[in-house]
């Protein structure tokens, strides 16, 4: 074998694994989609690996009847009641930790690292209780609270980040023009920071509409997609919905995701490097 | 030129730690008293209910059962997988946009994406039905499969989290000098010799932080257990959730949190600790 057959074959090698790799993530994600869409009979038919009869039915049936409808309505009130909170809060925490210097400044950054790992069963628990205690039990201001302090240590770590980015000299020349801080921060800073930001909001969004434990536990009736989903489906063994309507509900809880990856691509692995550094 | 230090920082992180402290204190606190406490006074009998319960401990097993098997294969993979996407090649971005999506998907839909996948009638058992591989549909799901309900919920939890490790490898990855490795192969370093050498070692912190991440999410490993197997593979998140909403005993589910906040706290001092150890040896 010379040297070239060899380079060949390392390279049809490399070139067959991330196929591979590339073929286990989307393969998957294909399958339900077609699942979803698929007949009834289709769906049972052994010889048919990919159906050939398609039907809205299942969709329809679980928006409408079953309700998801109304729960992706509560899912996009809690993720956009956690994006404004948490960016309130988490945006004057963020600057400061990109512009600032100032005594236990890397103490704090490492709490809110740290509180980034706080497993969410352990804040959602005991928080009925107290919840029940103050009305906010079952209500969409209650889990989208709860979702904020789930995603605002990350929040403040990415829009640190994020304005880090945006070169101070250009705040500084502003406040020699007149402008307060405020002033400066606003008309020259937020303006530039603006594309890293909605992506931020986009990552919030995704993680609030993706939570599942603290939505199911705080809600009864007004449930989040995940929790509906998950009353509706819990237990494979349990089996009390037929498959079909499993495969549609996994086709609407993904699109908005997969939405996400399109717009924030450019953001995307950045993003997670700062999240999970 | 910075800003020098003022009272100004403090005044605009104050709400942001306020509110991520009360939502962590509060809870803690609230557990700690539903868990050791009856009618007000000091008591056990919360936690001599739930350590007398033997679901309580096989949910402890399962618990750290899966972890044990999902999070070590999860990072050897997702090496493999950094060590390939960090060379240039034809299609690289198309490859790692799809290796990051399931970042996007939540463990429900996951979990339902891979019921799609091993049900009886799924594509994979209708795939090896119909290439000849098997007989008879292969069974994942039911109280009497719970081995494989167990490897389903492997397959569904490696697909979902992989990328989290494979990103934040990638990252560490290509922080790499270059410089090491030119260096590395004056002196006449194959690539075996290299890796072993110089990546490894350097991405030791890198290894170190997506095991702590990965081993600390599968201590609340929820929706892809709930959905794929319910209560037939007992975790601790779920018994608490089942203890909470189902019997309504705030105390057991307290005590079911508090297990996983002492596990999350034990495993990640452990990582710190054994993982510096080494890392200093190396050094050496």
């Amino acid at each position: 074998m010379n040297e070239k057959t060899k380079f060949m074959l390392k390279q049809i090698a490399f070139y067959t694994f991330v196929f591979t790799v590339v073929a286990w993530i989307v393969v998957p994600l294909i399958v339900v989609t077609l699942y979803a869409f698929s007949s009834k009979l289709d769906y049972y038919d052994p010889s048919k690996i990919i159906p050939f009869h398609y039907t809205k039915q299942w969709v329809y049936t679980l928006l409408f009847t079953l309700r998801a409808l109304d729960a992706i309505k509560n899912s996009i009130i809690v993720a956009v009641l956690t994006i404004i909170i948490s960016f309130a809060l988490g945006i004057p925490a963020g600057y400061a930790i990109a512009k600032f210097i100032f005594p236990a400044k890397d103490t704090i950054k490492l709490s809110i690292v740290a509180l980034r790992m706080f497993p969410i069963p352990v804040m959602a628990i005991p928080l009925v209780v107290l919840y029940i205690r103050l009305n906010l039990i079952d209500t969409l201001l209650g889990v989208a609270l709860a979702h904020t302090a789930m995603a605002l240590p990350f929040v403040v770590l990415i829009t640190s980040s994020i304005f880090a980015g945006v070169s101070t000299e250009l705040e500084e020349a502003a406040m020699v023009f007149g402008l307060t801080r405020l002033g400066a921060f606003l008309r020259i800073t937020l303006p530039l920071a603006l594309p890293g930001l909605a992506a931020a909001a986009m990552f919030t969004f995704v993680m609030s509409w993706n939570e599942v434990f603290v939505a199911s536990v705080l809600t009864l009736q007004h449930r989040t997609l995940p929790a509906q989903i998950l009353s509706i489906m819990a237990g494979a063994s349990g089996g009390a919905a037929p498959d079909y309507y499993k495969f549609a509900a996994a086709f609407i809880m993904m699109l908005p995701a997969m939405l996400f990856v399109f717009f924030a691509r450019k953001y995307l692995i950045t993003m997670w490097g700062i999240t999970l550094k | 030129m910075k800003v020098k230090a003022s009272y100004l920082p403090y005044l605009l992180i104050l709400p942001a730690f306020a509110y991520l402290m009360f939502f962590v204190g509060y809870p803690l606190i609230q557990a700690l008293y539903l868990a050791f406490t009856e009618n007000g006074a000091f008591s056990l009998a919360t936690v001599n209910r739930t350590i007398s319960d033997p679901r309580f401990w096989d949910a402890l097993k399962y618990t750290i059962g899966l972890a044990a098997v999902i999070v070590p294969t999860q990072v050897g993979l997702a090496l493999v997988l950094a060590l390939v996407m960090n060379r240039a090649f034809k299609g690289k971005d198309l490859a790692l946009y799809a290796l990051i999506i399931p970042l996007t998907i939540s463990d429900v839909a996951a979990g339902l994406i891979w019921y799609a996948m091993l049900s009886p009638s799924g594509f994979l058992n209708k795939l090896f039905l119909n290439i000849g591989l098997i007989d008879n549909p292969v069974y994942f799901f039911g109280y009497q499969f719970r081995h494989m309900e167990f490897l389903a919920i492997v397959l569904a939890e490696l697909w979902r989290a992989t990328a989290i490790v494979f990103v934040i490898i990638l990252a560490g990855l290509q922080m790499i000098s270059p410089e090491y490795l030119e260096a590395a192969e004056v002196f006449g370093a194959d690539y075996w010799t290299k890796l072993r050498k110089i990546v490894i070692p350097l991405l030791k912190p890198s290894i170190q932080s997506a095991l702590i991440i990965r081993t600390l999410f599968a201590m609340q490993v929820f929706g892809i257990v709930w959905i794929l197997a319910g209560r037939d593979i007992p975790i601790l998140a779920g018994e608490g959730f089942y203890q909470l909403t189902e019997i309504k005993d705030y105390g057991v589910a307290s005590i079911y949190a508090l297990t996983i906040a002492a596990l999350s706290i034990v495993l990640g001092a452990m990582y710190i600790k054994f993982m510096k150890a080494e890392y200093l040896e190396v050094k050496e």
